[in-house]
């Protein structure tokens, strides 16, 4: 097979592996804000179940919780999902996952901001919203580019984990085609894809601290 | 009626009683020195009187209106909404610390409050941003960052950024001891200016001749208390207390 057919055949694998990357993203960096917040609320119930969350979403393998947001519907609840079930899962699975670790960095970031400048907003007559998003968060973020590449870039990698439910992206793909001509070739293009994959990634993120570091 | 009236204020930390029972009165145009020892409770007073902290017992008042109001058992509680809204525009506070908004410019520093608190349009902010930093001598500066600021410019853009919003009374806790001693001066340079223009203006402060030279009246602070009070020239020149004599002697 010639590079082109290997490679017509990858990139059906390659779309789903970057969507799998992206609605991560949009998902899990909103929500992993909201399990911050909720980790540092001063409601404790609210607090201690946040915090048993991200325990279990960092201390068990993805791999597993993606197998349990997939079966678990039908072996816990008996529900028998429709067909396409299989790729959301993956998603759920996925942003459920990836916020706990953002939280976690979210978390980081807030709670290193000095209370000057929560005193400094509230006397000049922000609103509790207002001193979060126009003072705080645009500081966090700054603070927390460094982290969040780290995870974005693990998130690159990890895309490749769909296939224990069988999710049809690039390593799926590469896998299939690998055995069925017992070749190596789709193996390397994989490779190939994943480090370029994530050489956009880490620009792009240099890019946005670049962006981000006009001040100290 | 006091611009700003302090009626029998206590405040503890756990079971440090830091303000014991103070009151005090401001008047208009009137420019208050808050001295004395490290720990007496300056500060504390000060965040009481800029609701950065709760109080235990007494009143706070700005042009006769509660800034708290006493439930059943005695306990005073900050106003809220619209009320507490009117009461913070009464006041401005410059921290020791500056706490600029380092990802903010200095023109933004001055502005963004206006424009996002006080609905001003960014045309009107700028002009009253603008009129401000030419006054504090930092016309150049509007599109720098705090980082790219000496200590002594970043108060400057701190004080600027608190008269933007046309406060009635300005509170100063120790605005020059962040400061290498020689930027101390273009700082206090800028506050007797306004004192010039009869800005109401209370500050806590440990440069005494400073004190001497600015306040009309200065409030000497022990242990919580109010030790004694008066004219520069009395509590400088003639004070009663052992304490107050002690401690302005330690100053020479
Ligand atoms: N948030 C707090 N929690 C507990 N104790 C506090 C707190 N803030 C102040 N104190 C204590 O209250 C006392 C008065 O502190 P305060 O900062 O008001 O003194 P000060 O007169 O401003 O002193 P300085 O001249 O050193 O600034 C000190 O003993 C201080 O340790
Ligand atoms: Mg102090």
């Amino acid at each position: 097979m010639d590079l082109l057919t290997l490679l017509s055949n990858l990139s059906d694998g390659m779309i789903v592996s970057i969507q799998i990357f992206a609605l991560t993203l949009v998902l899990s960096l909103p929500l992993g804000l909201i399990v911050a917040l909720g980790r540092m609320s001063k409601n404790p119930i609210l607090r201690n179940f946040v915090k048993v969350y991200i325990s279990f979403m960092r201390g068990t393998p993805l791999m597993l919780q993606l197998m349990v947001v997939y079966f678990g519907p039908y072996y816990i609840l008996g529900l028998s999902m429709p067909r396409g079930y299989r790729f959301y899962a993956v998603i759920i699975g996925f942003a459920l996952n990836y916020a706990a670790y953002f939280a976690e960095i979210y978390r980081g970031g807030i709670e290193s901001m000095s209370v000057g400048q929560y005193e400094a907003a509230k006397i000049l007559g922000y609103s509790k919203m207002q001193t979060f998003f126009r003072i705080i968060m645009p500081q966090v973020i700054r603070r927390i580019i460094p982290s969040i590449t780290n995870e974005v870039i693990t998130l690159v990698k990890d895309t490749s984990l769909a296939y224990v439910i069988s999710v049809t992206e690039m390593f799926t793909v590469a896998r299939a085609v690998a055995s069925a001509q017992a070749n190596m070739m789709p193996y390397v293009a994989a490779g190939v894809f994943y480090y370029v994959f994530n050489f956009v990634v880490a620009t792009v993120m240099e890019k946005i601290e670049n962006k981000l570091s006009y001040y100290r | 009626m006091s611009l700003l009236e302090i009626r029998q204020l206590k405040k503890s930390f756990g079971d440090l009683q830091v303000i014991k029972n103070i009151s005090l009165k401001v008047q208009q145009g009137e420019v208050v020195a808050i001295i004395g020892p490290s720990g007496s409770g300056k500060s504390t007073l000060l965040r009481c009187a800029t609701m950065l902290e709760s109080i235990d017992a007494g009143d706070i008042l700005y042009l006769g209106e509660s800034a708290f109001k006493t439930d059943q058992e005695g306990k005073p509680h900050k106003v809220t909404g619209a009320e507490l809204k009117k009461i913070r525009s009464y006041f401005g506070l410059v921290f020791q610390d500056f706490n600029l908004f380092p990802h903010f410019s200095v023109m933004k520093n001055v502005t963004d409050a206006l424009i996002h608190t006080q609905n001003k349009s960014k045309e009107e902010a700028y002009d009253i941003g603008r009129k401000l930093l030419t006054k504090m001598g930092l016309s150049e500066k509007e599109n720098a960052f705090p980082f790219q600021l000496s200590g002594g410019q970043q108060q400057r853009v701190s004080i600027a950024r608190a008269l933007a919003l046309n406060p009635k009374v300005l509170f100063f806790d120790e605005p020059t001891s962040a400061l290498d001693p020689e930027l101390t001066s273009e700082v206090l340079k800028v506050i007797k200016s306004l004192a010039k223009e009869h800005m109401t203006m209370v500050i806590v402060t440990h440069e005494m001749n400073f004190a001497k030279e600015v306040a009309n009246h200065v409030i000497f602070m022990d242990e919580g208390i109010i030790a004694e009070e008066g004219t520069p020239e009395e509590v400088f020149g003639n004070p009663k207390s052992d304490r107050t004599k002690a401690f302005i002697k330690g100053y020479h």
